[in-house]
């Protein structure tokens, strides 16, 4: 069959008898754009025993090459051979030398159920781990503040005020507009639950407990843990990237002491006073429910309180305060310490700082709940 | 290899930055074939200049044709170049949270979605070869790499589509003059076999006397010379002095 019976416009490969048997001709333009097509007809071609014709090819580029090598690497034969254009010579060439165009043998994708058991495992060793981490981070600490407690000139106090100011003062305004809410909220709901049974003014004793004992603390933790953690985290996660921590190292200074513990106060100061605001601010948030939908006058709240809320309530509440710094600050600053390098690491462990310490607020207060309970407070 | 229309025609190019003018009537020629070196000092808007072309940034005035066609638009800009051009930002700008393979894969996704999945990975791995890496990097993530090989991986991936046009934005800086002579030479061998037009900004005058074959110089706000660089160091001109005949430029030079 005579190759000019062929009128086709897009490119490809065709049989061709010729003078000495079997023909593969390729023509047209061997690109990208038509890749799809080639491929299957470089495929359909198989092994074929025949001999390569490349002189109909009009434009070569390399993803072209890579198909043209497959043909030519099947049959044993040279792109030279095959009549390739000189012009395109170099391109094939340059993808013929680098490329080895084994079909990519991606490893087999492993079983979902092994691919389940690996992620468990790797999550629960993670786990493990990073507990370890932090309760070596948690006896370090302890040791440099001890040291520092001794020692109170190495500590750095406009370092510490300057977190107070940043976790403590600057989160004031937020606190106090969660907890106000809350407080109408819990107030509400009292109301809606209590009416039935005429027992309105129990509203004012259901706030009251709740804000001393559990909401303002943990409120404010929980708020901390959002806003302060992250930060401690990214702070430090920068300053680990840019390399700030190694200069501190050289400069002979140690890390926990000029990082750490500065922050570790500023916070064990500053939660204490936030609990308190917040839980006025939850009472506060009550007081107006009740005032305006409850039939409550101000000075019959005042007294109520006065006369359910004793000081044990006030402390079950605010002996949690330390515990939540400790854990907001250590946990904050320990996965900022673990950032590694990039951009990308300082973000994933700031989420990490934020949902662990926020995790370890909650199951701490629910231990403290049951435990309070228990020996009957 | 040239001749014809200039690939790249830029003309009375103005960008300005609130009060700061950094192009003022910027004119320039990229031929078909060849590799422009850009050069300048700092601020003299060598990116700028690239991004206007690219269409990532919309002039304050003038007119940029590419491949004949006036892109004053930079949508339109953006959708024409997006096959036809390569970019090798600075720093690589690979996807970080995606695989080597999958980086260089991905223009070929967006661009042609319906290749195979298996054809899109034995060409994606044929570009990581042509740029001589080896197959164990597919695999890898970018932050696995060194320096020098994240280049190359972002080099695959600006020819993943077949580029006619190549952009490149300091390519050999920081690394190492070992490292960054082999870059070069892979860029020119690459350049010759693909018979890619080649806009490259740089500071290495290693790079510049290794594989320009002309140099556009950047100051007081256009284009000072586009020409040989046997001609541009002979220009007059206080900060062209500064650069080809300090005493890096000598020690890079390949006659002195």
């Amino acid at each position: 069959m005579p190759a000019e019976a062929h009128t086709e416009r897009g490119p490809g490969l065709r049989r061709a008898q010729g003078d000495d048997g079997d023909r593969i001709e390729a023509f047209g333009d061997w690109t990208l754009l038509h890749a799809i097509t080639l491929a299957d007809q470089v495929e359909r071609t198989g092994s074929r025993a025949a001999r390569l014709d490349f002189r109909g090819i009009t434009r070569l580029d390399a993803s072209g090459a890579l198909l043209l090598e497959r043909l030519t690497e099947r049959r044993g034969q040279t792109a030279r051979d095959a009549g390739l254009p000189e012009r395109w010579q170099r391109v094939f060439e340059a993808v013929d030398q680098a490329c080895d165009d084994r079909p990519a043998d991606d490893p087999p994708d492993e079983p979902a159920w092994r691919q389940v058991l690996e992620r468990i495992g790797r999550a629960t060793v993670e786990i493990a781990t990073s507990t370890r981490e932090l309760f070596g981070f948690l006896g370090l600490t302890l040791h440099r503040l001890v040291r520092t407690l001794l020692q109170p000139k190495r500590l750095r106090l406009t370092s510490v005020v300057h977190h107070i100011e940043q976790t403590g003062l600057d989160a004031v305004p937020l606190l106090i507009l969660l907890a106000a809410l809350v407080g109408a909220v819990i107030a509400f709901l009292g109301a809606t639950v209590l009416a039935d049974f005429g027992a309105e003014l129990f509203v004012v004793d259901l706030v009251a407990f709740a804000f001393a004992r559990e909401f303002g603390v943990l409120l404010t933790a929980i708020l901390l843990a959002g806003r302060t953690a992250s930060a401690f985290c990214a702070q430090i996660g920068m300053m680990k990237s840019r390399e700030e921590i190694d200069a501190i190292r050289i400069l002979g200074l140690d890390t926990v002491e000029v990082l750490v513990l500065p922050r570790l106060i500023a916070l064990l100061i500053a939660l204490p006073l936030l609990t308190f605001l917040a839980t006025l601010a939850g009472l506060f948030g009550g007081l107006v429910v009740s005032v305006v939908s409850l039939d409550i006058n101000l000075s019959l709240y005042i007294e109520r309180v006065e006369q359910t809320l004793t000081l044990r309530q006030y402390l079950i509440g605010m002996i949690k305060a330390p515990i939540f710094a400790l854990v907001i600050a250590l946990i904050g600053c320990l996965e900022g310490l673990r950032v590694s390098g990039t951009a990308q690491s300082v973000g994933e462990h700031t989420t990490t700082a934020v949902v662990r310490s926020i995790t370890m607020v909650i199951v701490i207060d629910a231990l403290a709940a049951i435990y309070f309970m228990e020996i009957g407070w | 290899m040239s001749g014809g229309e200039p690939v790249i025609r830029v003309r009375g190019l103005v960008n300005r930055f609130g009060a700061d003018l950094v192009h003022d009537g910027l004119d320039l020629d990229v031929p078909r074939g060849e590799i422009l070196g850009v050069v300048g000092g700092s601020g003299t808007g060598k990116s700028v200049l690239m991004r206007s072309i690219l269409g990532l940034r919309r002039p304050t005035g003038g007119r940029i044709e590419v491949f004949g066609e006036r892109l004053d638009d930079p949508e339109i800009a953006q959708q024409r170049m997006a096959r036809r051009a390569g970019v090798l930002f600075q720093d690589g700008a690979l996807f970080s949270s995606l695989s080597v393979i999958e980086n260089v894969e991905l223009p070929m996704r967006t661009q042609y979605p319906d290749l195979p999945r298996q054809l899109r990975r034995d060409l994606a791995r044929s570009k990581i070869q042509l740029t001589g890496l080896p197959d164990s990097a597919c695999a890898k993530m970018p932050s696995e790499l060194s320096g020098g090989m994240r280049k190359r991986v972002a080099l695959a991936r600006s020819l993943a589509l077949e580029p006619e046009l190549l952009f490149l934005d300091e390519p050999t800086a920081g690394l190492d003059p070992i490292g960054a002579a082999e870059f070069d030479r892979l860029l020119r061998t690459l350049q010759q076999a693909l018979e890619l037009t080649v806009f490259l900004i740089t500071h290495d005058l290693d790079t510049l006397y290794a594989i320009c074959d002309r140099i556009a110089v950047l100051a007081d706000h256009r284009v000072l010379a586009n020409a040989s660089l046997d001609e541009v160091e002979r220009l007059d001109h206080p900060w062209v002095r500064d650069y080809f005949q300090g005493p890096r430029a000598r020690a890079a030079h390949p006659k002195r």
